[in-house]
């Protein structure tokens, strides 16, 4: 069953188009990434399914259903959880605080309580630093914190947006196989990454972005075997 | 003079008083201008048009005291609202200054409407509460009665800000207002309702003050620069930094007040005031 669907989406910033008639699809319980340089437009494909920002033209669809005329703060509503890059705590709300926004949705209220059990069961780290600002966490506890929140909404696509930028190597690691874990429990997850070679040995599928377009797109075995994608971003 | 002057006792508790109906007064403008980013210059003429609201509602159309108060609260919670759809709203994006200044013009605007519609005459609510005698000190009701409210009006909002799910999005909001919408928040509600707290919170300190003064159309020039400045003082936006600064400007008036004149008392604050500015600009709790 396809989960999330672009077709032929233009997007950008004023005076500054970012996305070229991208089309992505996403299949229910899929784990797909994007790769591409900086600057190819990759969080901004993040940033436009959310509704962050607007698309210009193009459709993106949720379970079949348009988005278009769906406003920026109801996203989640529909099971879209983003995890924006930088991870964007409240670096002055404690950890608990941080995850409780995350269950702002009305229907998610109800089901904090189990949530966030789950929550800290995959993250005990954030349960013996519940108390704490977000902002003393160290690099990877803000992003444990960061899926945390997503994970608050119970969605079921979860956008992910450059989860190991800025991390020591040993604990990008750790948020890779956290990844994994994640796509195992069966969510539907969409990841923007630098980290080629990792990303690839987690998904199951790769688009590759240059420039605000698609240029390849196949498996990870296909984007680890091509030629271009090893020579020009595996440095092999 | 001795030092445990029993006078001297009783000015510091009247300082105390004062200082937690300040401290409310002081929480509504840090709460609008942590969570929007906006000073209400004209935070005091809402106080004012409060003021107005029990007193009419009270002594010419004769509701009970409690019943006009509430309405009161309601009417400034609503005119919380209208200021931020129709004046706070389009200079969302503007300059500081200019959001300073329409503000400001909402000031004067209040002012002169309340002169045309009012008269300039001092009206008193003609409710008298007992003065407290306590060994030879005396504490008036009224300010006992503000003191008690406004810590309870602060703990209210102390509760649900650090309990409810919107009240943790308005701190949040202040900290990250562009993700909002990713945690299924819409911005421009949570505006919206912080408005009409702030607003509540001023009707709340209008039913407080006009228990104490007579209401004319330029009472609010009375206290609302010490209101800013507390804020100021506190580090604007932070609540625990208003409400630590409206107990040390209140003890600054209350016992400079006794110890000199009672003039001297606001002449003391506000050199304290300025002498902050030098040594910590960002106030007591500010984080710039």
């Amino acid at each position: 069953m396809q989960m999330l669907s672009l077709t032929k989406v233009c997007a950008g910033y004023s005076g500054f188009q970012a996305l070229f008639e991208v089309s992505v699809e996403v299949e229910a319980g899929e784990a797909v990434a994007v790769i591409g340089p900086n600057g190819a437009g990759k969080t901004t494909l993040l940033r436009v399914i959310s509704k962050l920002i607007g698309a210009t033209s193009g459709e993106i669809r949720m379970e079949g259903a348009s988005l278009a005329r769906v406003p920026a703060h109801e996203v989640v509503s529909r099971g879209i959880a983003h995890v924006p890059e930088n991870r964007r705590l409240f670096p002055r709300l404690t950890v608990e605080e941080n995850l409780r926004m995350g269950a702002f949705p009305r229907a998610a209220r109800k089901r904090y309580g189990e949530r966030l059990e789950f929550v800290y069961g995959l993250f005990p780290r954030l349960e013996e630093r519940r108390g704490q600002p977000a902002g003393t966490l160290s690099g990877g506890e803000q992003q444990m914190c960061a899926i945390g929140r997503a994970l608050m909404s119970g969605p079921k696509l979860l956008l992910l947006d450059e989860p190991s930028a800025g991390l020591a190597p040993v604990v990008v690691q750790a948020i890779f196989d956290l990844v994994r874990r994640i796509c195992a429990q069966g969510y539907t997850v969409l990841i923007v990454e630098q980290n080629i070679r990792q990303v690839l040995k987690v998904v199951g599928r790769a688009y590759l972005l240059e420039a605000g377009r698609i240029r390849l797109a196949g498996n990870s075995r296909e984007f680890l075997d091509s030629q271009e994608i090893r020579k020009t971003y595996l440095g092999l | 003079m001795e030092v445990f002057d029993i006078f001297l006792l009783e000015a510091i508790l009247n300082g105390l008083l004062l200082g937690g109906l300040l401290a409310l007064l002081s929480l509504g403008l840090n709460l609008i201008f942590g969570v929007i980013d906006v000073v209400w210059i004209c935070y005091a003429e809402l106080i004012m048009c409060g003021m107005y609201a029990v007193y009419y509602l009270h002594v010419q159309y004769h509701w009970p005291l409690l019943a006009a108060m509430a309405a009161a609260v309601v009417i400034v919670a609503v005119l919380g609202v209208i200021l931020h759809q129709f004046v706070i709203r389009p200079v969302l994006g503007a300059e500081p200054i200019n959001q300073l200044l329409v503000t400001g013009g909402v000031l004067f605007f209040l002012q002169a409407a309340a002169t045309l519609a009012f008269g300039i005459e001092f009206r008193n609510l003609g409710v008298t509460l007992p003065s407290i005698r306590l060994g030879e000190m005396s504490f008036s009701a009224a300010r006992l009665v503000a003191f008690c409210v406004a810590l309870a009006g602060m703990l209210g909002m102390y509760l649900f800000l650090s309990r409810s799910y919107l009240g943790t999005a308005i701190r949040a909001i202040s900290q990250d207002r562009a993700i909002m919408p990713l945690m299924g928040v819409s911005p421009a509600r949570i505006f919206v309702l912080a408005s009409a707290l702030g607003g509540a919170l001023a009707g709340l300190g209008a039913c407080l003050l006009v228990l104490q003064y007579d209401v004319h159309p330029a009472i609010g020039l009375s206290f609302g620069p010490i209101t800013f400045l507390i804020c100021v003082m506190g580090g604007l936006g932070s609540m625990a930094g208003g409400f630590i600064a409206a107990f040390v400007f209140a003890q600054f008036i209350s016992v400079g007040g006794f110890l000199f004149h009672l003039e001297w008392g606001y002449v003391l604050a506000f050199a304290f005031f300025i002498a902050m500015m030098f040594w910590r600009p960002q106030g007591i709790l500010g984080r710039r």
